[in-house]
């Protein structure tokens, strides 16, 4: 009999609406899935044609071969460009954490006379369009009489790194507890012993991310550095001037591992901080 | 215990780096802004005739651009939004255990290099792509038609390009929201609509004005987008800039980025005050 209720409750409904009911609930899946394939395809894209047996130019499918991931530096220069990427990079990360790290601590610490001013001074780099930044630093060093090359373009990664450095280092220094620090000098550290022993490490998460940002803004940046590199060719750079020619499929492999790479120190990260509660 | 010059030093080093090569070079650039070339002098060498008639000149010159870069910047922030806040918002209530792995992978596509990207883009969607021949075939798009070199092309490869500054603030503001507030909504008999409505997008705001913000900012002024997914009739202000530069004609150069960035501000400083908000990071 229960059945029977059952059937007649089900077939007052509106017809089709099993469908529409299995398609409400896993709406957000569907949506996500969507989503996710939107924000993969170009990687897809690039790392199914890094196994392109290409000459030149990497456009149009000839066959399959690993010989690029056999010898990613086989197209002139590209391996160049990618040192002096990284060599950049590392540059403008120790620079820009280490300045930056020190204003989080000023403004996320202390109440002082130009507080507010200290952080519009921060805020107005990340609102500065790359291109305006870019033009301006250069015409600084064109006044100077300082030839764009290596240490121009150090210097003006720095400058758009330091601000997202500081946003996140602060944001971690604000989620601190301030009882922790409270308990350390309850138990006669002095101040520079509270810093070393318990705001530090406390902090250095935040730290961490913001060096990883840090590299991966300076790493992919392509406007800034097109104005102040001269003649010294980053990664960005090369791939910039190839995509006229042809970019070769060793651009490919090569961005194809270092997504890998990154994926992969992204992954080691969270473990270990999910077996090391920090807070 | 805490002594009074203490925050000072903490902020010497850095702000002293910035000064010299943050303000001082904006300063510089509106130094250069209103000089004109010496004449019979070098390419570009110039001098400070306060003429500021190079705004008004540089202005009418490439107003075109100028209302392009803002429009294709105002459309792909308004993308970007759209595909954002379902992401942040099933990442923040609907991806249970998963949450750290989902995150990951939303940050995942932006290790692969920028421009490769976006040279991916053309590639797929260009005439050797592996969207355009299939289309043609079925006749859905005529043999004229293309899908880069529109304003279309470059408007979607901007929302792609800073989709995580927009998805990245959303999940921050949207996870900070106490799961109760919404169940209290749903008990006081509101639908799921005006849940959203009164309770979650108000309180996801801060994340709306940082994330339209961070993807605004970087999209008027980009140049990359237009010139790889875009025709001659998309150029925005940003390829005015570089190509004026590269002459070098430095007034116009300075001018112009000088206007695009009182532009930004003052539609930064209007938004952040209608949207009621201090909190833009």
């Amino acid at each position: 009999m229960s059945s029977i209720a059952k059937e007649v409750i089900v077939s007052r409904r509106p017809l089709g609406s099993s469908l529409s009911r299995w398609f409400g609930k896993n709406l957000i899946r569907i949506y996500m899935a969507l989503a996710f394939t939107y924000l993969f395809i170009p990687v897809a894209y690039t790392f199914v044609f890094s196994f392109n047996d290409s000459g030149k130019s990497n456009i149009t499918w000839q066959g399959f071969t690993f010989d690029k991931w056999l010898n990613p530096c086989g197209a002139p220069r590209v391996c160049e460009a990618l040192g002096n990427s990284i060599k950049i990079g590392l540059l403008a990360t120790i620079f820009s954490t280490i300045l930056g790290t020190l204003i989080a601590f000023a403004i996320g610490r202390y109440a002082f006379r130009g507080r507010s001013a200290s952080n519009l001074l921060i805020f107005l780099p990340m609102a500065t369009p790359e291109i305006v930044l870019g033009a301006s630093i250069l015409s600084l060093f064109l006044v100077l009489q300082v030839n764009p090359g290596f240490w121009p373009t150090v210097i003006a990664h720095v400058v758009f790194c330091v601000s997202f450095v500081v946003v996140t280092v602060k944001a971690r220094i604000a989620s601190l507890d301030p009882r922790l620090e409270q308990a350390a000098m309850d138990l006669y550290a002095n101040e520079f012993q509270t810093f070393r022993r318990v705001t530090l490490p406390l902090v250095a998460p935040g730290i961490a991310a913001a060096a990883l940002l840090a590299f991966s803004l300076s790493f992919d940046d392509f406007i800034i550095t097109n104005f102040n590199s001269g003649t010294v060719t980053t990664f960005p750079k090369f791939i910039y001037g190839a995509a006229a020619r042809g970019i070769p499929a060793q651009a490919n492999v090569i961005a194809s591992a270092v997504f890998f790479l990154a994926l992969a120190l992204v992954i080691i990260g969270q473990v270990v901080s999910r077996k090391r509660k920090v807070y | 215990m805490k002594k009074i010059s203490t925050p000072y030093l903490l902020l010497l080093p850095g702000f002293a780096f910035l000064f010299t090569f943050f303000v001082f070079p904006i300063l510089s650039l509106a130094q250069v802004s209103t000089a004109t070339p010496i004449s019979g002098g070098d390419v570009g060498e110039f001098e400070q005739t306060l003429r500021f008639r190079n705004y008004l000149e540089a202005f009418l010159e490439s107003r075109e651009h100028f209302g392009r870069s803002l429009v294709y910047a105002l459309l792909a922030t308004f993308i970007a939004l759209m595909i954002s806040y379902p992401l942040a918002y099933a990442l923040a209530f609907k991806s249970g255990k998963y949450k750290n792995v989902l995150l990951v992978l939303v940050v995942a596509p932006f290790f692969t290099s920028f421009l490769l990207r976006t040279v991916a883009w053309k590639q797929i969607l260009g005439e050797e792509g592996f969207v355009v021949p299939p289309l043609r075939t079925l006749g859905l798009i005529s043999e004229s038609t293309t899908l880069t070199s529109t304003a279309g092309a470059v408007i979607i490869g901007m929302a792609y390009n800073f989709l995580p500054f927009m998805t990245l603030p959303l999940y921050a503001s949207i996870d900070r929201i106490d799961p109760r507030t919404l169940e209290a909504s749903g008990d006081l008999y509101a639908n799921g609509f005006t849940t959203f409505r009164k309770v979650t997008l108000p309180l996801s705001m801060p994340g709306v004005v940082a994330g339209t913000l961070l993807t605004f900012i970087p999209a008027a002024g980009d140049y990359v987008n237009a010139e790889l997914l875009g025709g001659p009739n998309n150029t925005m202000i940003g390829n005015v800039i570089q190509s004026r530069f590269l002459i070098p004609d430095y007034p116009t150069t300075s001018a112009l980025s000088f206007m695009l960035m009182a532009a930004i501000l003052i539609i930064v400083i209007v938004y952040i005050r209608k949207a009621g908000t201090d909190e833009v990071v």
